[in-house]
């Protein structure tokens, strides 16, 4: 069971939250090519390793925010507000 | 191959059973083979034993970074069936369950095929509606499938509720679907495909991957470089950072699908029952066991164990299908690493690379597809071309945009 902490409510169990994809997605301009499109649609970094997230805390504020958090061992490292850049995985 | 039977079993157990030797050759890797297939799964594996057998192409080697069979092959609910909805996948998976009907014989090893149907349960109005019309498709497409009243369900499924939170209303069967001993299937094809000349090779992992002229050449190892003409990622839930190392990405998430059994009892069960409703599919196993499945965690996960919250909304599930069950003692619960596509349908044939292929995205479904994943896989990897029952399921599909959304007959309820 994850333990989130949302950036406004605090820390509580994963059912309060629906999880909604990678974060940091940068959407392309609109003439592009399809291969840049089709990329942007549907390939996934889905790494196995550090993952930028977000989620939502569907069953306490409603707020969308962002959660790093490693796949193989489901550990957050950090939640943070949206709009924010993702954490430089080099900081300590 | 020594070939098993009747009287070697009965020779061996009055040799007091010091004569049996290994099903397969742990193989040491050469420095190049013409096929090279990473992943030692039950994909790979029959990968393997099919370009040997129909193709006649015995120099390839099955990398597996592990111990075969121990990723998802060895971590699936065991369900075999061709109810699917679009016919270009139920003709696919027919392909596959037919090849499972004659795979004992094949290989010379007891998979302990168990074709006791596969039931799709209907609990309102729209599922009689949307099920009505699936079953038909099934049946457009040539495939058996046969609706079902609410009493004929009665008396095939004895400890069903049929008047719980959400009333069965009626449903569908395939009865030629089953289970089908999921280990077995792996070393049946490791053992035949070793026999005809296949080199597993053990604890060996794709670090890299080597590029002349855009062909592909080698592959980096942690036992060397090995040379390849041709290179297979057979990989799942591991594909993305695989094909990652080509320079290939993929429309792919990784996510845990648990599974659990419980203490082994009397038979009870004879039918594989599926809700995709409430979420929870149960069968019970040739020991006994329950055996329960549900859907995926709502994360991705490389992590192979899942969650308790959902671990619970399955038991919960099905503790209301079958309140009898509520009393069993959970023996073992466990997750896979399953590679879940954007269609819910495989990706399966060419890549941008020249003698590179990729056979992955099957999701929750990749167990009963092994058979045909591997016959489709030598044929596409010996001829340069897609196998006709896999065109429409190529990585190229993304960008053209004819998806083929098996969502619904995939079982996953959205």
């Amino acid at each position: 069971m994850l333990r989130i902490t949302c950036p406004y409510c605090g820390t509580r169990d994963e059912q309060e939250f629906t999880f909604g994809g990678p974060s940091n997605i940068a959407r392309p301009p609109a003439e592009t090519d399809d291969r840049t499109w089709t990329a942007y649609l549907f390939n996934k970094a889905n790494p196995a390793g550090v993952h930028i997230e977000r989620w939502q805390h569907l069953y306490g504020c409603g707020r969308w925010f962002n959660v790093a958090r490693d796949t193989r061992t489901h550990e957050i490292l950090q939640t943070y507000v949206m709009g924010l850049p993702a954490p430089d995985p080099n900081d300590a | 191959m020594r070939r098993y039977s009747f009287l070697h079993l009965a020779w061996q157990a009055l040799r007091g059973n010091r004569g049996w030797r290994p099903a397969w050759r742990n193989a040491e890797p050469t420095s190049g083979y013409e096929v090279v297939i990473i992943g030692g799964g039950g994909h790979g594996l029959a990968t393997a034993y099919y370009l040997a057998k129909n193709q006649g192409i015995r120099n390839v080697a099955v990398l597996e970074r592990g111990a075969i069979g121990l990723g998802n092959s060895g971590r699936n609910t065991q369900v075999v069936r061709s109810n699917y909805f679009y016919p270009q996948s139920v003709a696919f998976f027919d392909h596959s369950l037919k090849l499972y009907e004659g795979l004992g014989r094949e290989l010379n090893f007891n998979v302990m095929l168990s074709q006791r149907g596969v039931l799709n349960l209907a609990h309102s109005e729209h599922d009689m509606e949307l099920q009505r019309r699936w079953c038909n498709a099934i049946r457009m497409s040539g495939v058996d499938s046969e609706w079902l009243t609410r009493d004929a369900i009665r008396a095939l499924v004895p400890p069903l509720n049929l008047d719980g939170r959400f009333p069965v209303l009626g449903g569908f069967i395939q009865r030629r679907g089953g289970i089908c001993r999921h280990d077995a299937v792996v070393w049946g094809y490791a053992r035949a495909a070793s026999s005809l000349g296949v080199d597993i090779v053990q604890s060996c992992e794709v670090t890299g991957f080597k590029f002349a002229n855009g062909k592909v050449r080698a592959v980096a190892t942690s036992r060397g470089i090995i040379g390849a003409d041709k290179v297979v990622m057979s990989v799942a839930g591991y594909s993305s950072e695989l094909a990652r190392l080509a320079g290939i990405e993929l429309p792919i998430t990784t996510m845990a699908l648990q599974a659990m059994v419980t203490e082994p009892v009397r038979p009870v069960l004879n039918t594989m029952v599926i809700s995709g409703l409430v979420h929870a599919y149960v069968s019970q196993s040739d020991r006994g066991e329950i055996v329960i499945g549900g859907g995926a965690d709502a994360y991705p996960s490389y992590a192979q164990r899942g969650g308790l919250p959902q671990m619970r909304d399955v038991v919960r599930a099905v503790v209301e299908l079958f309140p009898s069950f509520s009393r069993l003692k959970m023996l073992r619960q466990w997750a896979g690493r399953v590679d879940i596509t954007p269609d819910t349908s495989p990706i399966m044939g060419v890549t941008p690379i020249d003698g590179l292929f990729i056979n992955c995205g099957w999701g929750t479904g990749g167990f009963k597809a092994i058979p045909a994943g591997g016959h489709t896989m030598a044929h596409t990897i010996a001829t340069g071309t897609p196998h006709p029952l896999i065109e429409s399921f190529g990585l190229d599909r993304f960008r053209t945009g004819a998806l083929i959304d098996e969502g619904a007959a995939a079982g996953v309820a959205h």
